[in-house]
């Protein structure tokens, strides 16, 4: 057996935490008896809800149809009845509700009929549309719609990378799906390649994950594909960031607003490849995948293969319950995730782990001290920025000053937090920063709608103003025609009448002959007198 | 002492010629002033600042006939602009033309007490609001601009002015409290 090789380069900064990984492998969690799935689980516009309240559908089921273009379906993960279709707390860090589509489960299990083809047979178009259709999105915890990153469009891709390095700490739902399923990820990474045109492929893992890669690289020497080479990349975070990954692997730089589509590459999640295999291969929509619930907070840490739409708090119970019952909840890892108000919200795609934390765990409560220029912050920024120059920005709210030393490179590690000696929420002020700039932005485009709408409404006014001023002008002309003509009959009457008439309509004739004659019953000095003043 | 005049002369012809191309070529279509501060206002088309909507407004401004501080929709943020823009001092909202909300509002048509009179289509500076005579109204809420205008013609008091609820799409990461722990 061959070893995987090592990367040669590396990215500025980064720090070295805890791993607190779990080494465990991946149970089925049990069905959930209630599903509640948000028709947004992805990055682009929400699903539009295609059943209805009563409905019974079955596991593979679409729920909801994708909407635009950047947009994916969602499907039930499990055989039941549509109960409600309402909003209900999504896990968000606002805590909100969106609207969701909530299942009661019944034991049965029916799936859909599978649909499956022989994707390296497939053309790149129809293979998307597979992948699409499937509601594969980045399982990588961005959720952005998985058929868009195999649309290269003009760009030329040479490389596709796979992201295996799972950095943060407590998450190992990647390292667990890796060890378990090598072969599988490996012929979704092979259709990916096939997909994307790619000439080869680069599996980064980080060097903590030894059972992964020996799984992958026995898997690789298996399959004899040339182009997949498995890549041992040093453990440090944030290593799994896309563009961090990419440099370490490649030694090239994601340019500053750009995509890795800018540089030729594409960067998926091992359990985006192993969605896509099966959405291809096997026909199937993505509707499980698996999530690591662990954190000093629960009894029985586990990596659990989970039903999209199962709420928490089911999930919670299968891995021993809570040690705590005042545990802080979190999704996502320590670094990067949030706190969920409750354990009533359900486990999204992007769901990678759920970390229960004891308060003792929870970083001290210091109030924030002033900052004293130590550049601690900028020593540990992945993305090489300055992250104090963006904090004294966002601070004072000069958001545009923020956008010149690019808050949007910032990929919200929180290294700069980690280190920072003051205690300074960073991360938080970036973030701040970023809605805030991104509501101005909403704010004026509706400005813009609005002006036109407005301007529009301007032109319409001024046009019904012209034409009704127009139909007068035409009454008044048509009466005065009519009295011209009315004045030349009487001045020969007989003859005008005889020659004009048969060219005229008859009807329209009679029409106006009857109307003068009323017009000069009523008032017989008229018409004279506005035939003098027209002529 | 002659050919210092020609020089000169000659001089000063190619220099008018040149500028006067320049002044054909490259004229700029309307006020340039004018649409910058119209950009900045927020086009709510409310007629809060006396003037009948917002380009009125800005045309005032930059002709000198109007105040900076005569935007309540625009607030505070609006006056800060404005006055980075044409370089004057900030100053704070004239009462007399409103109060800014503390959140923006979007109409809404009590549809069951609607009596279909049209009213208030007519007073939307934005045509945002969909419906025919003697039948129900409603509003489209993402064209309204939270003007109020459509508020005082309708007479049987069916609309309302709802505070736009954040959506997930929509909310904001507050800014950290000073002091407040990371």
């Amino acid at each position: 057996m061959s070893t995987a090789m090592q990367a040669q380069w590396q990215f500025p900064g980064g720090l070295h935490l805890d791993a607190h990984k779990l080494d465990a492998p991946i149970r089925d969690a049990r069905l959930p008896t209630q599903l509640i799935v948000p028709v947004s689980q992805h990055i682009g516009q929400p699903a539009k809800v295609m059943v209805e309240i009563g409905q019974r559908v079955l596991g593979g089921q679409m729920l909801a149809a994708a909407e635009g273009y950047v947009s994916t379906p969602v499907h039930a993960a499990t055989s039941g009845r549509v109960v409600a279709i309402e909003d209900r707390p999504v896990p968000h860090p606002s805590g909100l509700a969106a609207t969701c589509v909530v299942i009661e489960t019944d034991s049965l299990d029916e799936q859909v009929p599978a649909d499956p083809a022989d994707g390296f047979a497939l053309d790149a178009t129809d293979l998307r549309n597979r992948v699409r259709q499937a509601g594969v999105v980045g399982l990588g915890g961005a959720a952005f719609p998985s058929f868009i990153k195999l649309n290269p469009g003009s760009n030329v891709v040479e490389t596709l990378v796979l992201n295996g390095a799972e950095c943060e700490p407590y998450i190992s739902c990647d390292q667990a799906l890796m060890a378990a399923q090598p072969d599988a990820i490996l012929q979704g990474a092979r259709l990916l390649l096939h997909a994307l045109g790619a000439q080869h492929c680069l599996f980064g893992v980080e060097d903590n994950k030894p059972e992964a890669i020996a799984a992958l690289q026995a898997a690789a020497d298996a399959l004899g594909d040339e182009r997949i080479r498995i890549v041992t990349v040093p453990t440090r975070y944030p290593q799994g960031g896309e563009k961090q990954l990419i440099q370490t692997l490649t030694g090239r730089e994601v340019p500053s607003h750009g995509l890795p589509l800018d540089i030729g590459i594409v960067c998926h999640n091992p359990g985006t490849a192993l969605a896509v295999w099966k959405a291809v291969m096997q026909g199937r929509a993505l509707t499980q995948r698996v999530v690591t619930i662990t954190g000093p907070g629960v009894a029985e840490p586990c990596n659990l293969r989970v039903h999209i739409g199962t709420p928490v708090s089911e999930l919670l119970e299968q891995a021993g319950g809570l040690i705590d019952p005042d545990a802080r909840l979190i999704m996502g890892g320590p670094m990067m995730g949030f706190a969920l108000a409750s354990a009533q919200v359900p486990i999204i795609k992007a769901t990678n782990c759920i970390l229960a934390l004891r308060p003792e765990d929870l970083r001290p409560d210091t109030p924030a001290m002033p900052c004293i220029r130590c550049g601690a912050c900028a020593d540990v920024c992945p993305a090489g920025l300055l992250p104090q120059q963006l904090y004294w920005h966002a601070k004072a709210q000069e958001f545009d000053k923020t956008q010149d030393y690019k808050l949007f490179d910032c990929i919200e590690c929180g290294c700069c937090a980690q280190v920072c000696p003051s205690h300074i929420p960073l991360v938080q002020y970036y973030r701040h920063a970023k809605t805030e700039i991104w509501a101005d932005e909403r704010a004026r485009r509706k400005a813009d709608v609005a002006r036109q709408r407005h301007e529009t409404r301007l032109a319409r006014l001024e046009r019904e103003e012209a034409e009704k001023k127009a139909a007068r002008e035409a009454k008044k002309a048509a009466l005065r025609a009519r009295a011209e003509q009315q004045a030349a009959q009487e001045a020969q009457p007989g003859a005008a009448a005889q020659t004009d008439k048969p060219a005229d309509d008859p009807v329209a004739a009679a029409i106006a002959r009857a109307k003068a004659k009323g017009q000069a019953g009523k008032s017989e000095s008229r018409p004279p007198a506005d035939d003098e003043s027209a002529s | 002492m002659i050919a210092a005049i020609i020089a000169l002369t000659a001089l000063a012809t190619v220099f008018g010629l040149v500028l006067g191309f320049a002044a054909v070529r490259f004229k700029v279509e309307g006020d340039p002033l004018v649409d910058q501060i119209d950009k900045i206002l927020p086009q709510t088309q409310c007629g809060q600042c006396n003037y009948p909507g917002c380009r009125p407004y800005a045309e005032a401004i930059a002709g000198g006939d109007a105040d900076i501080n005569q935007c309540p929709p625009g607030g505070e943020d609006g006056v800060i602009k404005l006055a980075e823009l044409l370089g004057r001092e900030p100053k704070p909202l004239n009462p007399d033309n409103g109060v800014a909300k503390p959140l923006p509002t979007v109409a809404f048509i009590r549809e069951d007490e609607c009596i279909g009179c049209t009213l208030c289509i007519q007073a939307c500076p934005v045509d945002a609001i969909l419906g025919a005579r003697q039948q129900m109204h409603t509003v489209i809420a993402e064209e309204c601009t939270g003007c109020d205008l459509c508020v005082p013609p309708c007479p049987v008091d069916c609309i309302d002015m709802l505070p736009v609820a954040d959506e997930v799409s929509t909310w904001r990461w507050p800014a950290p409290e000073q002091g407040q722990a990371a």
